[in-house]
């Protein structure tokens, strides 16, 4: 067994320290790192400054559990399941949490920008509105954090054109000290493999320092290398592969399971109480060494429920209302 | 006389909007139920692909987020946001595209506002933010806009300007850059409204039954050019049959 096979908590524990620049892979109700996060809230790590296109359920109890000082974000709800993520909203409207607020292709284009080791991209969205023109963070707190970059946006004329001004917003890079996904599958050496949509996770990955891969199955090296063409990232990036079944539950994973909407309409009421809440977090998480103590709290008919079935790679007929 | 509620209504007026062979743009929700219908009504051409990178999927049963795993089955590709908003912004492909967004506030001008209300910095109210739907207005042909009719939403002045309108009228767009696009139509809970060629303001251009223009302006923060309005054709019971029977069978979206 390759020294990148390790458990969770030593994952988290190695590559995640308080005060972190962490981004977070996956899309609302899809792949999103839970078991992941829920041991990040575990150790209670603080101050992370979180990157996300658009950051769904992972985000919302890191946040409700207070381990979030910042966030850079373009979308921070869960379709249905949350048409605002109530404890990203609610530490939002009480002052608790700086946001500054981008567009999913800009934070693409800036994980993109930092996978590709270049300072910026170029886009042409956004131009006369308040995603340029109003910052989350001010001058001052960009001059003490050496990680921000000076300005938000910048609005530039296409340098390489004659005649009409043709403005384009620049877009900076980010280089995450640490990006965390969830995976259908990874090797021993860190290969990994993603079925269905890749949202952004592999510029996500590329972008950043460390890279924790957590995986519903993890598989010898020459499973992965007999067809290499549905691999997404080599393995010399990824710095710590953990096997962990289930673990973007609540969300789904495609092929794997569906997402438990069940759960995740629960968790939407309880998230809107501080007290139901706080009492959430000690149940499912607190109250638990690791994630297969939190299956064990989840209702083994649930998982049955929303068991994918092939082909169609999610639960046809589940009860979603 | 067909009876249905408020949101099949404006289901349909969305989806009457929509070409035959479009490529559809399309979040969660309405927009959705828009898309699907008009594909099963009229526009069996029409292609529906989301942000995520899913491109024309076998839609069996009704996505409620665009990460649902029902997004990729059948898919004729499962890509990512990197190719999706590619797709969009390129020059060739972007004007084929018609994006179907929802907002919080829309202004005279379809700037649209899903970020927030009160100041930015501290906000009384927060919202999800752009998502992609600045992106999508930046870069496609046309938009169609879905919102609630009430005063506190047809705003004087947005609070935060997520998406991009006709910005500041005539000329607003290609002055800061967009080459295209800009919103066709406004879809809301009393009225189908667009926007004059020449001043980009909006305009009531169909009341649903039962409201009169007056009504739609009593419900609207700016004066409205109602002097072209007239009333909408109801929904047929072919296009009732569809959206219930066909899209939303189990009333997920439809309630």
């Amino acid at each position: 067994m390759s020294e990148k096979v390790t458990s969770l908590a030593e994952a988290v524990r190695h590559f995640i320290h308080d005060g972190a620049y962490i981004s977070f892979g996956g899309f609302t109700v899809n792949r999103q790192p839970m078991a992941v996060a829920y041991e990040i809230i575990r150790q209670r790590i603080r101050g992370l400054h979180v990157y996300m296109h658009s950051g769904g359920q992972a985000l919302d109890p890191l946040i409700g559990a207070g381990c979030v000082r910042a966030v850079e974000i373009a979308y921070g709800a869960n379709g249905r399941f949350a048409p605002t993520c109530v404890r990203f909203r609610k530490a939002v409207e009480r002052g608790e949490l700086l946001v500054e607020d981008y567009t999913n292709y800009q934070m693409t284009l800036r994980f993109l920008a930092g996978a590709m080791g270049v300072p910026f991209l170029p886009v042409r969205s956004g131009m006369g509105t308040d995603i340029v023109n109003r910052w989350g963070f001010d001058t001052q707190m960009r001059r003490r954090d050496p990680q921000l970059p000076n300005r938000k946006l910048v609005v530039l004329d296409n340098p390489f054109a004659d005649g009409e001004p043709e403005p384009v917003v620049l877009v900076p890079a980010i280089n995450p000290d640490v990006t965390v996904i969830h995976v259908q599958w990874a090797d021993t050496q860190g290969t990994v493999r993603i079925a269905g949509l890749t949202f952004a996770d592999v510029e996500q990955a590329r972008a950043a320092r460390h890279v924790i891969v957590t995986c519903e199955e993890l598989v010898e090296p020459e499973v992965l290398r007999a067809e290499p063409d549905r691999n997404q990232l080599p393995f010399f990036i990824v710095d710590a592969v953990v096997h962990v079944p289930y673990g973007a539950h609540p969300t789904a994973c495609y092929g794997f399971y569906d997402y438990d909407a069940q759960h995740l309409n629960a968790y939407r009421a309880l998230a809107a109480d501080d007290e139901r809440f706080a009492a959430y977090l000690d149940e499912y998480v607190y109250g638990v060494n690791d994630h297969a103590e939190y299956l064990e709290k989840i209702d083994t008919e649930a998982l049955e429920r929303i068991r994918a079935v092939p082909p169609f790679g999610y639960a046809p007929g589940l009860a979603r209302g | 006389m067909e009876t249905y509620t408020a949101r099949e209504l404006m289901a349909i007026v969305a989806a009457r909007e929509i070409h035959d062979g479009e490529i559809v743009f399309c979040g969660t929700g309405l927009p959705l139920l828009a898309a699907m219908a008009a594909e099963r009504i009229h526009a069996p051409g029409a292609i529906i692909f989301f942000e995520t990178g899913a491109v024309d999927p076998d839609l069996r049963e009704i996505p409620l987020t665009v990460a649902d795993p029902r997004v990729m089955y059948g898919a004729s590709l499962n890509a990512g946001l990197a190719a999706a908003f590619a797709i969009m912004q390129n020059r060739f492909l972007g004007p084929k595209v018609v994006g179907i967004l929802g907002a919080a506030q829309v202004d005279r001008y379809g700037n649209l506002n899903s970020t927030c209300i009160g100041d930015y910095s501290r906000p009384v109210v927060r919202f999800p933010g752009s998502g992609g739907a600045c992106d999508v207005g930046s870069f496609v042909g046309r938009t169609i806009v879905f919102i609630r009719h009430e005063k506190r939403r047809f705003v004087e002045r947005l609070d935060y300007l997520t998406t991009p309108g006709y910005l500041d009228g005539p000329g607003g767009r290609e002055r800061a850059g967009y080459k295209h696009g800009g919103p066709a139509c406004v879809i809301s809970d009393m009225a189908l409204l667009r926007f004059d060629e020449a001043s980009k303001e909006m305009y009531l251009d169909r009341y649903y039954p039962g409201t009169a223009p007056e009504e739609v302006q009593a419900h609207t923060g700016f004066p409205l050019d109602i002097s072209r309005a007239a009333p909408l054709d109801p929904p047929t019971a072919q296009e009732l049959r569809i959206l219930r029977e066909e899209v939303d069978p189990q009333r997920l979206i439809l309630r």
